[in-house]
């Protein structure tokens, strides 16, 4: 079945796929070390002069510090919140713990939009400025069917009887969870807090209905669209952000393969 | 601190996180879109009218544009899928040893910035862009296409090219679970390989093909941005009416109506889609 002949279209197809997905990310890069502030062929000179530039750009500069504020924090309390929920899902029975399940992956299905403009009209509401809390509530929201689908798969993986084990030696609850429970769930903390951390860095749809005075870099982005002449120190940061997100996303998968 | 103490402590955060920022503000947008006007302050007392649904169903247009986003996220769902099975299939069955590696090569650019994807695309489609000005520089046309961006064809190009590479993993998993035997015993007994895909490995991998496909649609039918970005007024997609009307146009009750009317379509293609297929395999 698997012979060399049959082989060979679909090795083309997935090279000529990878080439066609890769070639607006390519032009990006090109655009990036192109002199010409305008996006458009032919291609003048190269240059690093965004990248210099980029480094005196401090509004672009404070958009990336919000949204790594934002994504940290809200990574940090979505791993958290999956942690509790998958250890209220897999170690202990309640009346109304699937509706809690339930209400923790809904956000998977309910559109953005929606979830968005329903926090704009809380906040509104509450009198609460938007601000980074706002948009980092909302990706905090969002995030949680990842964390807990990723720490709930792990934590099924062991049955409670270690538990029960440090329980008859007479450790209490608390402890168990803290010297049994939590190391063994620890990788998939991890990788579930790096999967919140690139749910929340590069979100838009959520952030532009919920930032304030403070906008985070795709907000930013988003509204420098306009100016042609900023593009390209936009594009500089966006590659360098690029870079950063694959470094993440590569340690995940390490982590993710090491357990 | 026994067990039941402990089960209060880890219990109440995210039942008042999610009641709090989840719950609470779906159940505000609901009163809401009974509200009959902006009038006074946000936070009063009104009495309930279904004025906003009156007049969203009196108004054909609306209806048209949310079975459009609906009939759009379907063709672009489709496509997605189809174009990502000969992905997953070569990852599964034909790349050998190397298969870790291509996987990680096609999910790259799904994990670079999703607006600056999108943006690399106007960059190529624009009326001063890539395509544009080096058909111009090589001396193909001489005036701009203009007809390569700002309608709903640019939205859903690009949307299909966002979500191939994600399309392709769930249909991969599905793909890798089949018993290589099977495919062995069909060999044995006489089957092409023609044969050989269409009796065994495509009906093994349709629960994947399913998952994969409403992975794509769901969001696809919520989406507001790609037409922000790409598609101009003749790209709208419903989602983009719901944004208008809770920011330039300023009237939260009837942008609480069509909030509405979208949640519970989501709701009702959700609830088809459970039938369909078991969503939890989304997430193996």
């Amino acid at each position: 079945m698997n012979t060399r002949r049959d082989s060979i279209p679909l090795t083309f197809y997935y090279f000529g796929l990878i080439a066609l997905l890769y070639l607006p990310i390519a032009l990006l890069f090109l655009f990036s070390v192109n002199s010409s502030a305008s996006l458009s062929f032919p291609i003048k000179q190269l240059t690093f002069d965004w990248y210099r530039q980029l480094f005196d750009a401090d509004a672009v500069l404070r958009s990336a510090r919000n949204s790594l504020i934002v994504a940290i924090g809200s990574s940090f309390a979505a791993t958290l919140l999956g942690t509790m929920v998958s250890i209220l899902m897999l170690r202990y029975k309640f009346r109304g713990q699937n509706l809690l399940i339930a209400l923790a992956v809904l956000p998977l299905i309910v559109p953005y939009v929606v979830l968005g403009v329903a926090l704009l009209l809380l906040f509104a509401i509450l009198h609460i400025d938007r601000s980074l809390w706002t948009i980092g509530i909302a990706h905090t929201v969002v995030a949680l069917p990842y964390t807990l689908l990723i720490i709930a798969s792990r934590l099924a993986g062991f049955d409670a009887s270690l538990e029960e084990a440090a329980m008859d030696l007479g450790a209490d609850y608390p402890t168990t969870l803290r010297r049994v429970v939590l190391p063994l769930i620890f990788p998939a903390m991890i990788s579930a807090w790096l999967t919140a951390f690139t749910v929340s860095f590069d979100e838009f749809a959520l952030a532009l209905f919920l930032s304030g005075t403070q906008p985070t870099f795709p907000v930013y982005l988003f509204s420098q669209l306009r100016f042609a002449n900023r593009l390209p120190i936009m594009i500089a940061l966006a590659v360098l952000m690029m870079i950063g997100t694959l470094t993440l996303v590569f340690i995940a998968e390490r982590v993710r393969r090491a357990e | 601190m026994d067990r039941r103490a402990t089960f209060w402590f880890i219990y109440l955060p995210p039942l008042i996180w999610l009641g709090l920022f989840f719950v609470l503000p779906v159940l505000l947008m609901a009163a809401f879109s009974f509200r009959p006007d902006m009038r006074g302050d946000l936070f009063q007392l009104w009495t309930p009218t279904l004025d906003q649904y009156a007049s969203l169903a009196a108004t054909g247009s609306y209806w048209r544009l949310l079975w459009i986003s609906a009939m759009t996220a379907l063709g672009i769902g489709i496509s997605a899928v189809t174009l990502a099975y000969p992905l997953a299939y070569f990852l599964a069955l034909h790349a050998g040893r190397r298969a870790g590696f291509y996987l990680v090569l096609l999910l790259v650019p799904f994990w670079t910035s999703y607006l600056l994807r999108v943006m690399a695309w106007k960059i190529l489609l624009g009326t001063e862009g890539v395509i544009n000005s080096f058909l111009i520089y090589v001396g193909i046309i001489q005036e701009p296409l203009p007809a390569l961006l700002y309608n709903r064809t640019a939205v859903i190009l690009t949307l299909i090219y966002v979500w191939i590479p994600f399309a392709a993993l769930p249909i991969l998993a599905a793909l890798q679970r089949i018993d290589t035997s099977l495919f062995e015993a069909a060999a044995d007994l006489g089957a092409r390989p023609y044969d050989q895909f269409t009796r065994i490995t495509l009906p093994l991998s349709l629960p994947g093909v399913f998952a994969a496909f409403f992975m794509v649609f769901i969001p696809t039918v919520g989406e507001y941005v790609t037409p922000l970005l790409v598609g101009g007024s003749r790209g709208f997609l419903y989602g983009n009416i719901i944004q208008d009307f809770f920011t330039k146009a300023a009237n939260w009750p009837f942008g609480s109506a069509l909030s509405m009317i979208m949640l519970a379509a989501t709701m009702i293609l959700v609830a088809f889609a459970t039938r369909l297929v078991d969503l939890r395999q989304l997430f193996e």
